[in-house]
């Protein structure tokens, strides 16, 4: 039989992710997996954080959040911002898994707490600008999640730290969070709203007419009272932006340094591809270490000499015998012979495409390795179910 | 015959949600075309600021500014379709928008800009952000075509919203508002805005795939809705999006699942096709035959969790192929044909 050119031919080749070689790497202390929304990310995380644990290492899965099944899996049900141990795992290697749900609020709290005196802190927690920023700030998850991060390294409890990016809507904003903290409390608007609290109401009197237009157009837009709080709100806040600085720089130099290993999560799709490319730049720009690529829920066939097009004109040929003239009522003869084909034809299209697609990220990132994760039939909901995309991730052969 | 019943006759304002990864853009592209029949003008708006609806309609990134993006589907009989017109708003042109068209301060706004107002909003209070992006959304949808006129310019607005996990606070904005501002011009606008949002004008779809996740997450996010705001906002229809349909009957699929179909069989009606004499091609494509079964029994299981829901449903299928634009019209006469417009 011949068989089609396109199964010959070797595929093109990025290189192939090493996942054991990462995870056994002790010098390896944190492992960051990012990608845009909906693409397996803290599925990933976890898989990786259990194969680490059963190959020896103490490690700690943190997850922004987790999927309800997948946190069960892990034995997680309740976000108490603090790691558990995760049972089932096999510790035979001397290893262990921890996990934990970050609780952004909470986090937030805690660093007011722990940065500012308690009247102040109290002060602090009870503005409603305090409230509307710690609970939904799209920021805020990506710089606690940063923020937890940095604790636990610091604690130094575990030797491999496993952490899940928020579900941004863009894989970059995890990045770009703290910077823009950073910007927001540097920005020029915050030093004019804490300047008259600062130097006194007599101050006012100079400020110059450009200052005076713009509290008036605020004022006009939010109103006196909105305005007032946010001033109150800044003030206070004021105190402990110095602190809040120094962590994030510490966590982004930590992000840095060589024992931290990003991973790109990807579906094979185009608009996640398309961040994960952002991405890859991105982290190159930033000299951000990364690992490689994880090609998560690619589509194969065990049948994969077959090609989509001769499958197809089998299938043709075979309702085309049921036309003349058939031999009675009974329908088609080849039911099952077609479906299965015409089914193939569509698998392999499938395929085709998405390596067209993944072939698109290799061609412009050559150097980056990449890990497939073949599709299964259903989400994971057990450590079985994660202990085979680890499996998947580590044997990147054939 | 030009008018029909659909299922979402009286909305003009239509959320479109989902989770991350099930094709909430391209739905709510293809509700649009499917909206915008004869002569009727439909705005489709981004605020995710990711140039998605640019890329499905394949034209340049689209400004801070109405513009035409496609032909609406024609209906059998009736023509062309209307129009489709886009507009991606970022919540800096919003504030821009809303100062010059209730204050006239567009200068200033430019102003407050450059000291990094809109950065600080954002920022500290998202809020107030939302409730300037779905404010724009929801001029659009009241829009007239004259001040004393009753025809709208808009037949309906389609929004390509923010994901599941994020709609009900983005869509509650003066719950978010009212926290901030007691009173003043901010909190009445939000007030003008929840109005519309609370009213049976408004309807929040939620697109979703027949996998575990997203489907769980399509049902926490009606019953996230419900909860904060009361049954105030009304839900719309439950979207089902790459559905693959089965490609045996019941009892050959039952068969394929249990493994009990005849390989041997197989392989002889491949030969009968041309293929040659491959006992172990025939193999593995029961095997594949087999997963194609355990698929359709889990989409079932997925469907079936979904109809708890009481919601009216659609489904689209997978385009193994990709979205393109004659993917986008395909998807478009499905969802007319199924009544969703």
């Amino acid at each position: 039989m011949s068989r089609p050119e396109a199964s010959r031919r070797p595929r093109m080749g990025a290189p192939k992710l090493e996942m054991d070689r990462i995870i056994d790497d002790r010098r390896t202390r944190i492992i960051v997996c990012c990608g845009s929304g909906g693409v397996g990310k803290t599925t990933a995380a976890a898989a990786i954080g259990l194969r680490a644990a059963e190959r020896g290492r103490q490690a700690c899965v943190l997850t922004v959040d987790p999927a309800r099944r997948l946190a069960q899996s892990m034995g997680l049900t309740s976000l108490d911002n603090t790691p558990r141990e995760v049972d089932g795992v096999d510790t035979a290697g001397g290893g262990s898994l921890y996990a934990m749900m970050l609780d952004m609020k909470r986090t937030f709290d805690e660093i007011v707490e722990a940065h500012a005196d308690p009247d102040r802190a109290a002060q602090i927690l009870a503005n409603p600008f305090y409230q509307s920023l710690s609970s939904s700030f799209a920021g805020t998850q990506e710089y606690m999640a940063m923020e937890k991060l940095g604790q636990l390294r610091h604690a130094d409890e575990w030797d491999l730290i496993v952490v899940d990016t928020p579900p941004s809507r863009s894989a970059l904003d995890f990045l770009d969070a703290p910077q823009r903290l950073g910007r927001f409390l540097d920005g020029r608007l915050i030093r004019l709203l804490t300047v008259p609290a600062k130097a006194g109401m007599s101050y006012m009197k100079v400020l110059n007419a450009g200052f005076a237009m713009m509290t008036g157009a605020l004022t006009k837009i939010l109103g006196a009272q909105v305005l007032k709080d946010a001033q109150t709100f800044v003030t206070a806040f004021d105190t402990m932006f110095g602190g809040f600085r120094e962590r994030a720089e510490w966590t982004y130099r930590l992000l840095q340094a060589p024992g931290t290993a990003f991973l790109v999560v990807a579906a094979p799709e185009p608009d996640a591809l398309r961040e994960a490319s952002y991405f890859v730049e991105r982290l190159d720009a930033e000299r951000m270490p990364l690992a490689g690529l994880i090609l998560n829920r690619v589509h194969t066939s065990p049948a994969s000499r077959l090609s989509a097009a001769r499958s197809l004109a089998a299938a043709e040929t075979l309702e085309a015998q049921d036309r003349p003239n058939g031999s009675g009522s009974d329908g088609p003869r080849y039911p099952i012979a077609a479906a299965a084909l015409r089914m193939h034809a569509e698998r392999m299209q499938l395929g085709q495409r998405e390596r067209r697609l993944a072939g698109h990220f290799t061609s412009a990132h050559p150097a980056i390795p990449v890990a497939e994760v073949i599709a299964q039939p259903e989400d994971v909901h057990d450590l079985d179910g994660l202990r085979l995309i680890g499996t998947m991730l580590s044997q990147q052969g054939a | 015959m030009t008018t029909r019943d659909t299922d979402w006759d009286g909305v003009r304002l239509h959320v479109v949600t989902g989770k991350g990864g099930t094709g909430k853009t391209t739905v709510a592209a293809a509700l649009a075309l499917a909206l915008a029949s004869a002569g009727r003008r439909v705005l489709l708006i981004e605020v995710e600021g990711r140039q998605g609806i640019a890329r499905l309609f394949d034209c340049p990134p689209l400004p801070y500014e109405e513009r035409k993006v496609a032909i609406g589907l024609g209906a059998q009989g009736a023509g062309q379709g209307g129009d489709v017109y886009a507009l991606a708003v970022d919540p800096e042109g919003a504030l821009l928008d809303y100062l010059e068209m209730f204050y006239n301060l567009r200068r200033t706004g430019k102003a407050l800009t450059r000291l990094g107002v809109v950065d600080f909003a954002t920022t500290i209070a998202p809020g107030l952000s939302d409730v300037l992006v779905t404010g724009k959304a929801t001029e659009a949808a009241r829009r007239r075509v004259d001040r004393r006129g009753d025809s709208h310019v808009y037949h309906a607005v389609v929004m390509d919203a923010p994901p599941t996990g994020r709609i009900s606070r983005f869509l509650d904005v003066s719950t978010e508002v009212s926290g901030l501002a007691k009173v003043g011009p901010i909190r009445t606008h939000s007030d003008t805005v929840a109005r519309v949002i609370r009213s049976p004008q408004t309807a929040v779809h939620f697109v979703t795939t027949l996998e575990e996740m997203p489907v769980q997450e399509t049902l926490d996010g009606l019953a996230d809705l419900q909860e904060r705001t009361g049954g105030a906002i009304r839900p719309g229809g439950i979207f089902i999006n790459m559905a693959r349909p089965a490609m045996l009957d019941g009892a050959d699929l039952a068969a394929a699942a249990s493994g009990s179909l005849d390989v041997s069989e197989l392989a002889l009606s491949l030969k009968a096709a041309g293929i040659g004499d491959d006992h172990g091609l025939a193999a593995d494509l029961m095997t594949e035959l087999r997963e194609h079964a355990q698929q359709v029994a889990l989409q079932d299981r997925e469907r079936e969790e979904l109809l708890t829901s009481g919601r009216p449903h659609y489904e689209l299928p997978m385009i193994p192929e990709g979205i393109d634009l004659a993917g986008l019209y395909q998807l478009a006469a499905t969802l007319r044909e199924q009544g969703a417009a």
